[in-house]
């Protein structure tokens, strides 16, 4: 009981939050969040738990988008009909994708995802006539406001955590940690490895789907290059799985939020902090660096994974005690004062 | 016919640099079995060597390889060293943490070259860019006949290299068993930072020799960092051999797609390669040669 009442009481005040906080930019942010708590929770499923590291989340990610995008391109109905739809529609790409490369191990399967990823991005690109090409679909959005979009990602990624949550303390997850620990052990208890790890492709390709699908309803524009792209979406995905920590529950919820914190604070230069510095005190120097900041989110993101791994290789929520031990200088808890 | 022979030409040319791009990588497979996903963004980083010295100081880009080579050499050097050792010790609860640390020194890379360089399109213009000369009614051009060239010969000295002297030997050995390496007397953490210098530089080789031929930006290297594994996994990990006929291959099939399938598809089609290769032949061209 005292371990889930920290994430109750946040789940409560991410309730609230929308009622509190009127500003649409920070309603925007906290959507962004929760879309990739809950990319974040496939990804971790399949690459945390189960070991099987994915590059090509954006596969998934696209297929869900464009089920949704192409229901309502081609048959004129609702694109929310693909919430039903997205999220099978990403298992039905993941299970035969699945079926032939979980053959592969370790890196090889993750090079396999990332050609996964490059072929549904190109075929997306050459199927002109079904997917609309690169001029991609645009959709008029349901909701002005963004309340209703918010309580949807927050369901869903309460749903995707709650998942991961269920499945972690099931005898299904531990069949997915004892084969990233060891295949060929767990393959002599009798465990159908190929078989769970379709099951975990599949866990994390429906979510991934479900991701998808409410960027395509809440955005209303979807292209080859955005939803199947290789920066944005899969390797996103993995930076907040590793930057939250791998095989954690909460682990992508804590990665999500500091991802989408990172490249805010880039993408408005530290929240305009420069801008004002400059404007008020009228030194360009502060102007120029404000500059340099919105130009450097990449960047950044590319230093904190290598700081990341460096110093938090198992991630935030993984590496916890260490950062108590280092940072608070606190001791590890239960071992007394 | 014609049509045919003269694509075969070009594929095969190209596919002389990807063999010296290929070759790199499948070094740095071989001895550390990561995948260096920055792999062309070194290249990257070579191409814009070469392109500072050529636009400031007009040297020809073909002596700029002896700039660019030994820079990229030390950077490889201080990438292992400092960033993909210390991994090595560390636990962690993914083997592939080496693979993402790659992946994050890529988007280091590409930035810092955006940042100084911006995302202008560059380019090395020679009074060779665009000559050519034909033989058999088949046109060559020259940049990249040289190229080719000069790949073979880097390509040729690499395998007497990993053949016949104590340091190339010391390589395979670590790249077969490590652990019997350490045994008979290899300092294999030396050996790790050896061949990722000498992998970078292979492919700065590459990138000096491609810069007159392509357009040079900053994000021109994730592409040809699915070529080099592309490349890779057709010849075979650790396969020297192998990676020349993985480039030759990459090349001859890009060129044959792009002309009888239509533009769009040439990116399909390596990718469609090397899963059908993964899925029909993995281990690559080095199960047939068994060299």
């Amino acid at each position: 009981m005292k371990k889930s009442l920290p994430p109750l009481v946040l789940l409560v005040v991410l309730v609230l939050f929308p009622l509190v906080v009127r500003d649409n930019y920070y309603q925007h942010l906290m959507i962004l969040f929760l879309m990739w708590v809950v990319i974040g929770s496939g990804w971790n499923l399949i690459a945390g738990y189960t070991g099987q590291v994915s590059f090509g989340d954006a596969a998934f990610f696209g297929t869900g988008a464009y089920a949704a995008g192409l229901l309502s391109m081609h048959l004129g109905i609702s694109a929310w009909w693909g919430m039903a739809l997205g999220g099978f529609a990403a298992v039905a790409i993941g299970l035969p994708f699945g079926w032939i490369c979980f053959r592969m191990r370790g890196a090889y399967f993750a090079l396999a995802t990332l050609a996964l990823n490059e072929v549904m991005r190109n075929a997306a690109t050459i199927a002109e006539g079904f997917t609309g090409g690169m001029v991609g679909i645009l959709l008029m959005p349901t909701f002005v406001s963004k309340i209703p979009y918010y309580y949807i990602a927050l369901a869903l990624a309460a749903a995707s955590i709650a998942c991961v949550r269920i499945i972690a303390s099931a005898k299904l997850g531990y069949y997915f940690v004892s084969i990233r620990e060891d295949q060929d052990a767990a393959e002599s208890l009798g465990i159908d490895t190929h078989f769970y790890k379709m099951v975990s492709l599949a866990f994390a390709a429906f979510w991934t789907g479900m991701a998808g699908t409410l960027y395509m309803n809440y955005m209303g524009f979807i292209d080859p290059s955005v939803v199947f792209s290789l920066h944005d979406i899969s390797i996103m995905a993995i930076l907040v799985g590793i930057v939250g920590g791998v095989g954690t529950v909460y682990g992508p919820a804590v990665g999500a939020f500091v991802m989408i914190a990172v490249q805010e604070f880039f993408r408005s230069g530290f929240f305009g902090f420069f801008q004002g510095l400059g404007d008020m005190t009228g030194i360009s120097a502060f102007l120029s660096l404000s500059g340099l900041l919105k130009q450097g989110h990449v960047l950044g993101f590319g230093i904190l994974v290598i700081v990341v791994i460096l110093f938090l290789p198992n991630g935030i929520v993984g590496d916890w005690e260490k950062i108590r031990r280092k940072v608070f200088r606190l001791r590890p808890t239960g071992e007394g004062a | 016919m014609q049509v045919f022979l003269q694509v075969a030409v070009a594929g095969v040319l190209k596919g002389g640099l990807y063999a010296l791009i290929g070759i790199g990588m499948t070094l740095i497979m071989g001895v550390m079995g990561i995948i260096n996903l920055a792999h062309g963004q070194l290249m990257m980083v070579s191409m814009y060597v070469s392109y500072v010295l050529f636009s400031s100081l007009g040297i020809d880009p073909y002596l700029t390889l002896l700039v660019s080579m030994p820079a990229l050499f030390l950077l490889g050097v201080v990438i292992q060293k400092f960033l993909l050792n210390p991994l090595m010790k560390a636990e962690t609860i993914l083997p592939e943490n080496q693979v993402l640390m790659t992946v994050g020194i890529a988007m280091v890379l590409t930035e810092i070259i955006r940042f100084i360089f911006k995302s202008d399109y560059r380019s090395v213009t020679t009074s060779y860019s665009n000559a050519t000369f034909f033989v058999g009614g088949i046109s060559f051009s020259m940049a990249l006949v040289i190229a080719f060239f000069i790949a073979l010969a880097f390509t040729g000295a690499m395998f007497l290299f990993l053949v016949k002297t104590d340091l190339g030997r010391s390589i395979r050995a670590t790249a077969q068993d490590k652990d019997a390496a350490v045994l008979m007397g290899v300092n294999t953490g030396r050996i790790t930072v050896i061949t990722f210098g000498l992998g970078a530089g292979l492919v700065a080789a590459a990138g000096t020799l491609l810069a007159p031929v392509f357009y040079i930006f900053p994000d021109i290297g994730g592409p040809f960092t699915a070529k080099a594994f592309i490349i890779t996994i057709l010849g075979g990990l650790g396969s020297t051999v192998g990676a020349i006929f993985g480039g030759v291959t990459l090349g001859l099939a890009e060129s044959l797609g792009a002309t009888y399938l239509g533009m769009d598809y040439e990116n399909i089609i390596g990718m469609t390669i090397f899963v059908l290769v993964l899925l029909f032949l993995p281990g690559g061209f080095k199960r047939l040669t068994k060299v």
